[in-house]
């Protein structure tokens, strides 16, 4: 395949993930602007942090009056989980030279790492299979730049009543379905997402990193096991 | 100021994303630990999932009249079945929809 097929394919698989994307866009937009923080610095905020729950812990904490080291540590450590993702895809990219690594971690979401964590488990022999990367990350990135503008300058255009904050974890578990026959995924992601109930009150917002190293520490155990039959 | 500490905020992330891609050496990963690591969408997305669905942005569980239980409940059917993305993600709003706007 060239490299404009796999970008394209990148692009293509990722536009069912928008459907949350550009809501949660619009409403950050708009709370940056009703916080107070204006609409520079809430713009600035979606390209050089680019993370959308981070960013919303970032100027809620500014705005309730939180020290610069709580706020900065609240988003390193929602943002951790993205450390995961990188050891997975550390696989695939070690041989890439620097300046494609930096493009690529700095395209890194959660949507991007789903979609093409599926085509590069299947298509990594592939001599440009990471442009499927390129593809998805900078949908994502094209996606969250103009929603959040759009949230700034109109205000919030979309109605509450559609309820999409239910679309985030929605996706979530679209891109989970190709493990629920599973039963080894399914008792890992049943741990992790019990855990993370349970820790939601954590400080800092830990609760999705404990909870994902809970879960790959059961993955960890199962493995064990198997491993000695 | 503001500028200086989203710009530290910013590089923090990127660190996030960065680090284990430039650290981590393909050979240097025992075939076990790939393994482990081939659970991290399993691990990861359910810890943003149950609260999402569960939980009152407070932490506190709800569970009467919560359509969001059962569009979830229903995008797992519909995912286990089919074990397509679009269709779980479209049926799942669909019935979310019905549920809210027909239901309750």
């Amino acid at each position: 395949m060239t490299k404009n097929k796999i970008l394209l394919q990148g692009i293509y698989d990722v536009l069912p993930l928008l459907l949350p994307v550009i809501p949660f866009g619009i409403i950050f937009g708009v709370i940056g602007v009703e916080l107070g923080f204006g609409p520079y610095v809430t713009f600035a905020s979606s390209f050089i942090i680019f993370a959308g729950s981070s960013q919303i812990v970032f100027i809620q904490l500014l705005s309730a009056g939180a020290s610069s080291l709580v706020t900065i540590t609240s988003v390193g450590i929602v943002n951790s989980r993205h450390l995961l993702y990188g050891a997975v895809f550390a696989q695939y990219l070690d041989k890439l030279k620097w300046g494609w690594k930096i493009l690529l971690s700095y395209l890194l979401t959660d949507q991007a790492f789903a979609v093409s964590n599926k085509y590069f488990k299947k298509n990594h022999k592939q001599k440009y299979f990471y442009y499927h990367l390129l593809g998805s990350g900078i949908t994502l990135w094209v996606s969250w730049q103009l929603s959040t503008l759009l949230g700034i300058v109109l205000g919030s255009i979309v109605p509450d009543e559609l309820g999409l904050s239910f679309t985030i974890p929605l996706t979530f578990i679209g891109l989970l379905v190709g493990e629920f026959r599973k039963w080894d995924h399914v008792l890992v992601m049943m741990v992790s997402g019990c855990i993370a109930m349970f820790a939601f009150n954590m400080p800092f917002k830990a609760y999705i990193i404990v909870a994902a190293l809970s879960g790959l520490f059961v993955a960890y155990l199962i493995n064990r096991k198997n491993g000695k039959k | 100021m503001i500028w200086v500490k989203m710009i530290i905020a910013g590089v923090v992330t990127f660190l996030t994303r960065f680090l284990l891609i430039n650290l981590i050496k393909k050979d240097s990963l025992s075939e076990r630990t790939k393994i482990v690591l081939s659970y991290v969408p399993s691990a990861v997305f359910p810890a943003i999932i149950f609260p999402a669905i569960f939980l009152s942005s407070n932490g506190t569980i709800i569970l009467d009249h919560n359509a969001k239980i059962i569009g979830a409940i229903a995008a797992v059917i519909v995912g286990y079945f089919s074990r397509n993305v679009v269709t779980t993600i479209i049926l799942g709003l669909l019935i979310y929809w019905a549920y809210i706007f027909l239901i309750v």
